[in-house]
C-alpha cells in the first residue's frame, strides 16, 4: 500500500487515478496509523515552498513519517515541489527543506528572454544515473511545471537531467528517497511506467 | 527543450461534447470519456475543456462530469466554465484537475485570479480571452460567450491579467473559432512580444501548416484546437485525430 500524504498542499487526486489504472493500491491519507502501516509514501504538492514545508512539518503524521522514511528506510517519492521539500532550502522562501537529499532548490536564471517561466510543457529526460524507477524508460517525455529547479550538491544524488534553457536536475535519490520534478501522473505511459517501477522497488 | 504543446480543447453542452462556429451553431461530436480514452492513446499533450453552458446558464459546474472526465485523464487537464469563487476551484482541483480557466469572471471579478493564484499557484490559474472584432474592425474582449462587448483592449487586458499573476493566458479568436482558416497570427504576434507568460492560441487551426506558423511566426508556447482534431474531410464528418508526435514536435 501506498500512502499518498494529504498534507492539505496540492492535486493528490489525479495521482491516486493514476494509480488506480495501473492497479497499485494507494491511498490518500493524513492517518497516523494508515502512514505507520504504509510500504511506501508519495510526497506530493504545488504551491510556495515555505507553505509547503511549513504544512508538511506541521502535519500530525510528520514525526511518524521521519521515522518510517529515515530509520525504517521506507522508499518515498517526492512530485515536484514534493521533491523540493527533500533538499535542504530553496531560493522561493526562507524556511529550511527536509534536507534528506543533500541538495539545494534555486531559481531559473536565464538570461534567454525567450523562455517563459514557469517552465511548462513536456521534455524528454536523460538519464544520467542507472535506477529501477527509470528502468525501461530510456526513451521517454515527461510532463513538467515549475518556476524552481534542484541543484544536487554530490552528483552521485542526481538520476535524470533536462533542458531548459541549461541542463537541470529533474530527478534525485539517496538510499530509499527519490524525487522527480516533472509529473508522471500527467504523462501518459511513461509516467505510468515510472509509478509501477517505483512501487516495484 | 521544451516541446511546444498541442492541445485539443473540447465543449461542454448539454452533457455531451460539441464543436462550435464562431461561438454559435454548436454541432453534437460525441461522448466525453469515449473522446478522452481516444485521446489517451494518441497521447496528447493537454487537454481542455470549456463548459459553454454553465456561465451562460448561470449553474454551477457540473463536478460529477468533471469528476468523471478527471478520473480517465493522465495528461494535463483544464477545466474551464461557470467559475465564480475559489470555493468552487478549490472542489475542481480537489477532483483531479491541475489547471482552471477563467473567462467571463476575469473581466467581472479580475481580483478572483490574484486571489486564487496565490491560493492555488499561478500554474493552476489559466485566463482565456474571448476576442472579437467590433463593428469598426478594432479587436475587443468579449464575454458572455463571445455575446458582451466589453471594449476592453485585447493587450491591455493581457498585461493586466499577467499582472495579477495568471500562469497561462489562451487567447481565443471568436471570428476564427471552428472557421480552420489558420490563427490570428498577427495579434498573437503583438501580445508574444509584450508578455512572458506561456500563450497559448486557440481559434482558427485547420491544418498543420496553422500550427507551425502559430509556433514560428507568433511564438507562441502552446496552440489549442477544436474542429481540427474532431472533424475530418471538407464535409467535416465526425472523426477525432491528433497528429503524429513527429509532424510538429520538432519545430
Amino acid at each position: 500500500m501506498i500512502a499518498i500524504l494529504d498534507y492539505g498542499v496540492g492535486n493528490l487526486m489525479s495521482i491516486h487515478n493514476m494509480f488506480n489504472k495501473i492497479g497499485v493500491d494507494s491511498v490518500i491519507t493524513s492517518d497516523v496509523e494508515e502512514i505507520r502501516n504504509a510500504d511506501k509514501y508519495l510526497l506530493s504538492g504545488v504551491g510556495s515552498f515555505d507553505h509547503g514545508i511549513n504544512s508538511l512539518k506541521s502535519a500530525s503524521f510528520f514525526k511518524t513519517l521521519e521515522k518510517e522514511v529515515l530509520d525504517k528506510k521506507k522508499p518515498i517519492l517526492g512530485i515536484c515541489l514534493g521533491m523540493q521539500l527533500l533538499t535542504n532550502s530553496s531560493e522561493e522562501g526562507k524556511e529550511k527543506g527536509l534536507g534528506w537529499i543533500d541538495a539545494q532548490t534555486i531559481r531559473f536564471d536565464l538570461d534567454n528572454k525567450k523562455l517563459s517561466i514557469p517552465h511548462m510543457g513536456w521534455s524528454k529526460v536523460s538519464i544520467v544515473n542507472t535506477n529501477n524507477i527509470f528502468r525501461n524508460l530510456e526513451e521517454n517525455r515527461f510532463y513538467f511545471v515549475h518556476s524552481y529547479h534542484v541543484f544536487c550538491n554530490d552528483e552521485s544524488n542526481e538520476l535524470a537531467t533536462a533542458n531548459y534553457g541549461k541542463i537541470f536536475t529533474c530527478s534525485i535519490n539517496e538510499d530509499n528517497i527519490y524525487g522527480v520534478q516533472f509529473h508522471p501522473e500527467k504523462s501518459h505511459k511513461f509516467g505510468m511506467k515510472l509509478l509501477k517501477n517505483f512501487e516495484g522497488i | 527543450m521544451v516541446q511546444k504543446r498541442v492541445i485539443p480543447c473540447l465543449l461542454l453542452h448539454k452533457g455531451g461534447l460539441y464543436k462550435t462556429e464562431k461561438f454559435g451553431k454548436p454541432t453534437y461530436i460525441g461522448d466525453p470519456i469515449n473522446a478522452i480514452k481516444i485521446f489517451n492513446d494518441k497521447e496528447v499533450d493537454e487537454l481542455i475543456f470549456l463548459d459553454i453552458d454553465a456561465s451562460s446558464q448561470k449553474k454551477d459546474p457540473n463536478y460529477k462530469l468533471i469528476e468523471d472526465i478527471a478520473s480517465e485523464c493522465f495528461m494535463p487537464l483544464c477545466y474551464g466554465g461557470g467559475i465564480k469563487s475559489v470555493d468552487q476551484m478549490k472542489k475542481v482541483y480537489s477532483l483531479g484537475v491541475e489547471k482552471i480557466s477563467l473567462s467571463s469572471q476575469a473581466v467581472l471579478n479580475p481580483y478572483l485570479i490574484k486571489e486564487a493564484a496565490n491560493l492555488f499557484g499561478n500554474q493552476s490559474v489559466i485566463v482565456t480571452v474571448d476576442i472579437k472584432k467590433d463593428f469598426w474592425g478594432k479587436r475587443k474582449v468579449f464575454i458572455n460567450n463571445g455575446k458582451k462587448n466589453t471594449k476592453i483592449d485585447p493587450l491591455e487586458f493581457v498585461m493586466k491579467v499577467e499582472d495579477l499573476g495568471a500562469g497561462e493566458i489562451v487567447i481565443n479568436s471568436v471570428d476564427n473559432d471552428g472557421v480552420m482558416n489558420g490563427f490570428d497570427v498577427d495579434l498573437l504576434k503583438e501580445i508574444k512580444t509584450n508578455t512572458t507568460v506561456p500563450i497559448t492560441a486557440l481559434g482558427g487551426a485547420g491544418n498543420i501548416e496553422h500550427i507551425i506558423e502559430a509556433f514560428d511566426v507568433a511564438k507562441v508556447n502552446a496552440v489549442a484546437c477544436g474542429s481540427m482534431f474532431v472533424y475530418q474531410g471538407r464535409l467535416k464528418g465526425v472523426l477525432i485525430s491528433y497528429p503524429a508526435f513527429n509532424e510538429f514536435k520538432n519545430q
